[in-house]
């Protein structure tokens, strides 16, 4: 039998995990039914100035988009988990940390792309601006995925305990702030007359080195988790 | 003759060395909690431009310092705990986490007494207090998390890893909140001089003086009661005079 190369792993695992959820969309639905709804609960409670809105609509549009994706976090490996196929994981020779890697990149095409793609339409809800809106879609196309990365690790340290939902929230959203103030600050700079190029370039940084650590971080506590 | 330090890494010689070394730490953090408050109340000078407002900053300057102090010795604690799987290690960073809580508890409320005179608010969202914010978050996070893992050694390395990640982003934290906004006074002991009068810092260097040897009894108390704890079935707990009774 052949070696599975790392390539055909990643490739493996995402494509597992995408027909895993496609079988079941609703899981998917859910999360971005819930981001639209918290953004636009934001006008009915705070009033429709229109100023007003378009001053608030990045950080709106952030916080619920890390909202949503806390909600989704349960799921990343605790399915896995409860039907024993995360034991086999940890078995397979390949590396673990490539093999959470794909994991986190299916995460995010379920979790954090489908909030990208809806973004411009919540945004023109706001009355943002067509500038704003391509800003906005380019800082959540780099921080989403720090967001499922960070999860990650939260979702793998909390995994099996009681209460672990609120708990991933508590241990994630603090570590999750730097990517909040620079992609609601992306979007702020450029409605002010400012160049959005120092966020977006901070939030790649923040992409780059957490593409470099949260997977073997990740993975570490997985096996802390499973022992 | 050469000490065996290591005899110390032993939950049950080192718990009869910490009860010992309590008192050491103790007394003196009390007599300091007394000549620290004494210097800042009664022979530092009142502020030219802050008043009799300032001296609030005795307590809250070196119970911030050392919120994130402890935070890092915590960290450095967890660390050692996973690498060399030491036990005591672990129990120290359980031990000193509620100690480093309280303190940016206090940090934030006395920050809040001092905030409402000279800014006229109670809450400012400037980088410092925000950060000072985020890690008493952090504190939280890790004592909720040991707390809701039942086996103590996940608790521990779980715990761990999750302070390591902490405390590597406890910088990245500081600086994306300074660079979002800043209206905090700078800080002014610096290393070059002081613009502060002799008495205040005193005071200031006293009670910091007192805060840490009281940050040590209490940790050391705190890892005994720990110790017990996870050691209640061993032969040598049984033993103990205070068990027996």
């Amino acid at each position: 039998m052949n070696k599975l190369s790392l390539l055909d792993l990643v490739n493996l695992v995402i494509r597992r995990d995408l027909t895993l959820a496609m079988r079941r969309r609703a899981d998917v639905l859910t999360t971005l039914i819930f981001f639209v709804l918290v953004v636009s609960l934001f006008p009915l409670a705070v009033g429709s100035e229109l100023d007003m809105l378009r001053k608030m609509a990045p950080g709106v549009v952030w916080v619920a988009a890390l909202l949503a994706s806390m909600l989704s976090l349960g799921r990343m490996f605790s399915a896995d988990y409860l039907d024993g196929t995360l034991e086999q994981m940890l078995l397979v020779p390949q590396s673990l940390s490539m093999l959470v890697l794909s994991k986190i990149i299916a995460h995010w095409m379920l979790s954090g792309l489908p909030l990208v793609l809806i973004a411009p339409v919540l945004g023109l809800q706001f009355d943002m601006s067509g500038e704003a809106l391509l800003v906005l879609v380019a800082a959540l196309l780099l921080g989403t995925p720090v967001l499922s990365m960070i999860g990650a690790f939260g979702a793998a340290l909390t995994l099996g305990l009681r209460g672990g939902g609120v708990l991933v929230s508590l241990l994630v959203l603090p570590l999750c702030i730097p990517v909040l103030i620079f992609g609601a600050g992306a979007v702020t700079a450029v409605t002010s007359g400012m160049s959005a190029a120092s966020n977006l370039s901070l939030l790649g940084a923040f992409l780059l080195m957490s593409l470099l650590f949260t997977p073997w971080v990740a993975a570490q506590a997985l096996r802390i988790s499973m022992e | 003759m050469a000490i065996n330090w290591f005899k110390y890494a032993a939950p049950s010689s080192f718990y009869g060395l910490a009860g010992r070394l309590i008192p050491w730490f103790a007394w003196p953090a009390a007599i300091l909690f007394c000549v620290g408050l004494y210097i800042g109340f009664f022979v530092a000078p009142t502020d030219a431009v802050q008043s009799e407002a300032y001296r609030i900053i005795f307590i809250h300057v070196p119970a911030s310092i050392l919120s994130m102090m402890i935070y890092l010795i915590m960290a450095g604690y967890a660390a050692l705990g996973l690498i060399f799987n030491t036990r005591l290690s672990s129990m120290m960073a359980s031990a000193l986490a509620p100690t480093g809580a309280l303190f940016a508890f206090i940090s934030l409320w006395t920050g809040a007494l001092w905030g409402k005179p000279m800014w006229g608010a109670w809450w400012v969202w400037d980088a410092r207090l925000t950060s000072e914010l985020i890690l008493l978050f952090l504190y939280l996070g890790f004592i909720s998390l040991q707390a809701s893992i039942e086996d103590p050694r996940r608790a521990d390395r779980a715990g761990a890893l999750l302070a390591i990640v902490g405390s590597v982003n406890v910088p990245i934290i500081y600086f994306s909140v300074q660079w979002w906004n800043t209206l905090h006074q700078g800080s002014s002991v610096k290393l070059s001089g002081t613009s502060m009068h002799i008495a205040m810092q005193q005071a200031m260097f006293t009670m910091l003086a007192a805060m840490w040897l009281y940050v040590i009894a209490v940790a050391l108390l705190r890892v005994r009661s720990i110790i017990l704890e996870r050691e209640r079935n061993t032969q040598w707990v049984a033993e103990l005079a205070e068990v027996r009774q």
